[in-house]
């Protein structure tokens, strides 16, 4: 079903107004031997009922296990709110706010956003959002480039205890423009940065530092001790944070000894991060959205739309898209990124759960995962052979060592529908077998101990044979 | 009709040029262009020490529709750029020629090319519609 | 649709006040122990602090403040506002969908992993193109990719000096941005007087420097490149590659394809052509399809099959990929929903699709001429698109296609893209779609008709549109020079609310 509305009589009193005989006309420019006769390798239409049937039963193969990965993509509760008002149709079906006077709802709603996401990270200005966290690092690299105007070698420090996935991507997305990012080891027994990984670089010309907080393990970094040490060598720094911890933890705008502009210190110049934990869905990683804010000095080198208020005809205060100048459909070659669709939708979703969350809420959120992944890695390190691998603060997941492979456990694991955390050992094999854990507050003391006992059993058959 | 003024020399890419009496070179951009750009919102001169080749980008003038590079008409040294643009880029539409000055400098050597103001004049008049 | 605005959602807040059904039981201590003091926040950060239903009220009444295709005619061109099925969206989002972890193992991942490895298939199919990675995610995203497939390419086989993407004039913004993006330089070719390119300043341009060049077919002047296989042959010819830019693909699913063009890469824009949701501006998803010469380099991962089993290819099995352009694989909701809708209109449905979407335009380009409107390209076939020019009546009587387009907002149309292309003056892009009928369509007509009528009578009417939305023009000028991006507490704030 192809949704199209036409009656025989339509078409033929359309067909004679344009002056042809048959719709095959209207191709009549494109060279017959590119015409094709039908399509081979496209299968048969299928009803509504039809694929219904064929969409239920695959997701019923998939299944619904308890889940306790982490590693970028977090479970939190969504009230059902969050989505029925994102599905309405003027929300879901609606285009691209260009035309503003049509399109005050959506502008309306991106300036709440921007505001909320730029108090979060206190910051002073934020965009409409780019694609995800990873190309967000990525593109926060290339505007750090650009806005460190004292710095020419294009540099970008990144420790290796930011997510592998967002170094590699950013490699992708930034490579090609003459980027050079250096990875900084990390200490394996506290899983950070340690003290004097930056030490080689002093004196160097280095353009960026990418702080990512939480870091990849949960852990949490030194962040003011490595925001001073950048600013006092003229060197921008990206926070890349998790926004659920932002209500606990010092937002990227204050960090620095001094705590920021707030007391006289300076913060982080550009901060951004993943979104999705904000009332998006888990759905197989996307999509999500990514959320960049900045120091107002920066704000004409970001990329991707910005909503500003401005006054109507009428002296009304009115919402539209501003900075254009800077995009892809008027700067072309020169502009500071080629995006032009970003994840509308999914910011629609995070603006109503932040609404619904409040600061009381997102802190409950925050604390409840922290206190629900403590329970659990507490419990977990209570059995024999599993260890906690870092000593220091975390956030809401943490490393444990195993005493055998973790494929195996896994799987074993996954076999009673029990997903029990992220194998460590493709990205960071100089930890031995390791798992990373997640528990937020989804989980219950019964789906933990359900966790538990599980992996009991595993062990302890491994051990018997 | 735009406003092409006689003692000064102009580039291909809408830049005018003035002697100034201590030698050194002052540049903005036409009335042509700034009346093809619109109203300006925001415009970035270069810091002064700055050193320029002929030819080379030295300022981005920025109007809701349309962002520019300016470009500069000769080689030199920046010696300074307008303070007054930060707080008023709408002092290019309505003073092109004085008060909307982009940056001075003072010239190292060789100037691209440089039309007189009946060469630019021609030039607009073929542009236009 | 609604005219009355709504304050922003801080002016409802009280302190204390907050949807606390939804939040978590207390954790007490145990939240925030071990937790040291200098890595605590202090203040807290300024979120909304109203009710569930406020909270349900302010954003239902800011959605009554939108123009959306479940409201509105939408004729963008360029965009492709077709009708969002419902049911692409409800089946997408089945509970089982949304609850899979991105790294979960693929065991717990074989019903969605059918559903991609499939679309994979299908988009082959009605590409003409060997192999699809789905990971972009947005057209933009796969100009990205596929321009930087190029490049590798050519670096692969020791070829450096290759760095020049050649665009037509015509091209969407997006075009050079990306070759930029990817270390390239921007070579541009002018369109001669009937749309197509020059092909003569293409010989003329091409050399041992094409990287290769950016098409669109049909052209971003909504009519058919009819020297393609030309085109193709001249950049083959010095050694360059085809990057076939996906956007206009509905007006010819169905009846050509790019890989029989002879483009060697293409990105499909899946919220366009396949009806996925425009949400208010994204999530998109621009999947790329190669041919042989470029499959070692597309971006991972891959839906991969091994007998009955689907597994993901990644950097292990593609050495050469250009790498990761996401966090995980890319935008799955987006792929579900369009895979869902390629399912409902099968290989029949596809053809329909152009077929209908070229009529609609045709008939409205006959229909507007009659009207006493200027196509752009008159001696042309419409594609799915057809562009008019005002420029005639900007210049007698004062009206531009601006103003028509925001006048057309007072008759409950959206208006047709006018910002592109920026070759043809005074122009709307006018994209009617296979979705909307002929009914629809001549009430587009007769709106154009009254407000040319009203630009000849009273042309304040329509200099001075819109009448009758929430707003009226905006001061964009303002918007950038007093810069308003945040909301302020009241005091701070920059600019007076009028009631």
């Amino acid at each position: 079903m192809a949704f199209i509305p036409h009656t025989r009589e339509d078409v033929e009193s359309m067909l004679a107004a344009i002056g042809v005989a048959g719709i095959e006309q209207l191709f009549d420019e494109i060279p017959a031997n590119l015409r094709l006769a039908g399509l081979a390798g496209v299968p048969e239409a299928l009803s509504e009922m039809e694929v219904g049937r064929l969409m239920v039963e695959r997701a019923r193969l998939d299944g619904r296990p308890l889940c306790f990965i982490g590693a970028g993509a977090y479970e939190h509760h969504i009230p059902a709110a969050v989505w029925a008002i994102t599905t309405r149709g003027e929300f879901y079906s609606a285009y691209t706010p260009y035309q503003a006077e049509a399109s005050q709802g959506t502008l309306q709603l991106l300036y709440e956003y921007q505001t909320m996401m730029a108090s979060l990270t206190a910051m002073e200005v934020s965009n409409a959002s780019l694609y995800d966290g990873a190309s967000a690092m990525g593109e926060a690299c290339l505007m750090a480039v650009r806005a460190n105007r004292r710095s020419r070698s294009r540099r970008i420090l990144v420790p290796t205890t930011v997510h592998p996935h967002y170094r590699t991507t950013a490699r992708a997305v930034a490579g090609n423009q003459g980027l050079v990012f250096e990875e900084l080891p990390y200490c394996t027994e506290e899983g950070c940065i340690p003290a004097g990984a930056l030490d080689r670089y002093d004196g160097e010309d280095i353009t960026a530092l990418v702080i990512q907080q939480p870091n990849f393990f949960g852990r949490l970094e030194d962040v003011d001790a490595l925001c001073d040490w950048a600013h006092a060598r003229n060197i921008l720094v990206v926070a890349v944070v998790n926004p659920t911890s932002l209500a606990l933890l010092k937002p990227p705008g204050e960090w620095g000894a001094q705590g920021g502009v707030n007391k006289g210190g300076k913060g982080a110049d550009i901060a951004v991060g993943e979104g999705q934990a904000l009332g998006v869905p888990l759905s197989s990683g996307g999509p999500y959205f990514g959320f960049m804010t900045a120091r107002m000095e920066h704000v004409r080198q970001m990329p991707g739309r910005i909503v500003g208020r401005t006054l109507d005809a009428a002296g009304r205060a009115g919402f539209t898209l501003t900075l254009q100048a800077r995009e892809q459909h008027i700067r072309r070659a020169k502009a500071t990124s080629n995006i032009c669709t970003n994840q509308g939708l999914l910011v629609t979703a995070a603006t109503v759960y932040l609404s619904l969350m409040g600061p009381a809420g997102l802190e409950r959120v925050a604390a409840a995962a922290r206190a629900r992944t403590r329970e659990l890695v507490g419990a977990l390190t209570r059995l024999p052979g599993v260890r906690r691998l870092f000593r220091g603060p975390a956030f809401h997941e943490e490393a444990i060592g195993l005493d055998r492979a973790a494929a195996p456990v896994l799987e074993k694991l996954a076999a009673r529908g029990i997903l029990g955390g992220l194998d460590l050992s493709e990205h960071y094999p100089e930890l031995g077998p390791a798992l990373l854990v997640c528990a937020t507050e989804t989980k219950t003391s019964a789906d933990m101990e359900c966790y538990v006992s599980a992996l009991a059993d595993c062990l302890r058959e491994a051990r018997a044979a | 009709m735009s406003n092409v003024p006689s003692d000064l020399k102009y580039t291909k890419t809408h830049e005018w040029l003035r002697t100034l009496p201590d030698g050194t070179v002052e540049v903005g951009i036409t009335d042509h262009a700034q009346h093809a750009l619109g109203d300006l919102v925001f415009v970035e001169v270069p810091d002064t020490g700055r050193k320029l080749s002929a030819g080379e980008p030295f300022a981005v003038v920025e109007s809701v529709k349309a962002a520019s590079d300016v470009y500069s008409p000769i080689a030199g040294e920046v010696t300074a750029g307008n303070p007054g643009l930060a707080a008023q880029p709408e002092a290019i539409n309505s003073d092109a020629y004085g008060k909307g000055w982009l940056m001075r400098l003072r010239p190292s050597g060789a100037a691209a090319a440089l039309l007189s103001p009946a060469e630019y004049e021609k030039l607009i008049a073929e542009e236009g519609d | 649709m609604s005219t009355r605005l709504e304050k922003p959602i801080f002016e409802y807040s009280v302190p204390g006040r907050g949807a606390e059904d939804q939040w978590p039981r207390d954790p007490g201590a145990a939240g925030t122990e071990d937790l040291p003091a200098a890595m605590r926040r202090a203040r807290r950060p300024l979120l909304p602090e109203v009710s569930e239903l406020e909270a349900v009220r302010h954003f239902t009444r800011l959605s009554q403040l939108n123009f959306s295709i479940d409201t509105h005619f939408y004729p963008l061109g360029s965009c492709t506002m077709k009708y969002n099925p419902k049911a692409c969206n409800s089946l997408a989002m089945l509970p089982e969908f949304l609850a899979r972890h991105p790294l979960a193992p693929e065991s717990a991942g074989q019903g969605l992993l059918a559903c991609l490895y499939e679309l994979q298939e299908m988009l082959k199919a009605v590409t003409g193109m060997q192999a699809v990675s789905l990971t972009p995610m947005a057209g933009a995203q796969g100009e990205f990719a596929g321009v930087a497939m190029i490049r590798a390419y050519h670096r692969a086989r020791g070829d450096l000096e290759r760095n020049e993407i050649i665009v037509p004039e015509a091209a969407h913004g997006t075009n050079p941005a990306t070759a930029t993006m990817c270390g390239c330089t921007v070579r541009e070719v002018p369109v001669d007087a009937d749309g197509d390119v020059d092909l003569e300043a293409l010989k003329a341009v091409v050399g041992p420097k094409t990287a290769g060049i950016m098409l669109t077919n049909p052209s971003t002047l909504g009519v058919f490149e009819r020297r393609i296989e030309e085109v193709a042959r001249t950049v083959h010819g010095a050694g360059g590659l085809l990057y076939y830019d996906g956007a206009n693909l509905n007006a010819i699913l169905g009846k050509v394809r790019p890989g029989d063009m002879g483009f060697d890469v293409i990105h499909v824009n899946l919220h366009k052509t396949f009806s996925t949701p425009h949400g208010g501006g994204g999530p998109g998803a621009g999947p790329v399809g190669v041919g042989a010469r470029l499959s070692p380099f597309l971006p991972v991962p891959i839906v991969g099959r091994r007998g009955e089993r689907y597994c993901w290819l990644t950097e292990r099995d593609l050495p050469q990929s250009i790498g990761r352009l996401s966090g995980f694989m890319g935008n799955a909701g987006v792929l579900l929903r369009a895979y869902i809708y390629m399912r409902m209109l099968g290989r029949e449905g596809m053809s329909k699709v152009s077929e209908y979407a070229t009529l609609n335009a045709n008939y409205l380009l006959a229909q507007l001429t009659r009207a006493g409107f200027d196509a752009a390209y008159p001696k042309r076939r419409a594609s799915h698109e057809l562009i008019i020019t005002l420029k005639r009546q900007a210049k007698e009587l004062g009206v531009t296609a601006m103003d028509f387009a925001k006048r057309l907002l007072d008759h409950g149309m959206h208006a047709p893209t006018t910002y592109f292309p920026l070759l043809v003056p005074e122009c709307l892009l006018i994209e009617p779609t296979e979705t909307e009928s002929k009914a629809a369509l001549d009430a587009f007509v007769a709106a154009m008709r009254a407000i040319l009528t009203e630009a000849a009578k009273e042309p304040e009417r329509v200099t001075g549109a819109p009448h009758t939305m929430p707003v009226r023009r905006l001061d964009d000028v303002r918007a950038a020079k007093q810069l308003d991006l945040t909301w302020k507490p009241i005091g701070a704030h920059a600019i007076p609310a009028k009631p």
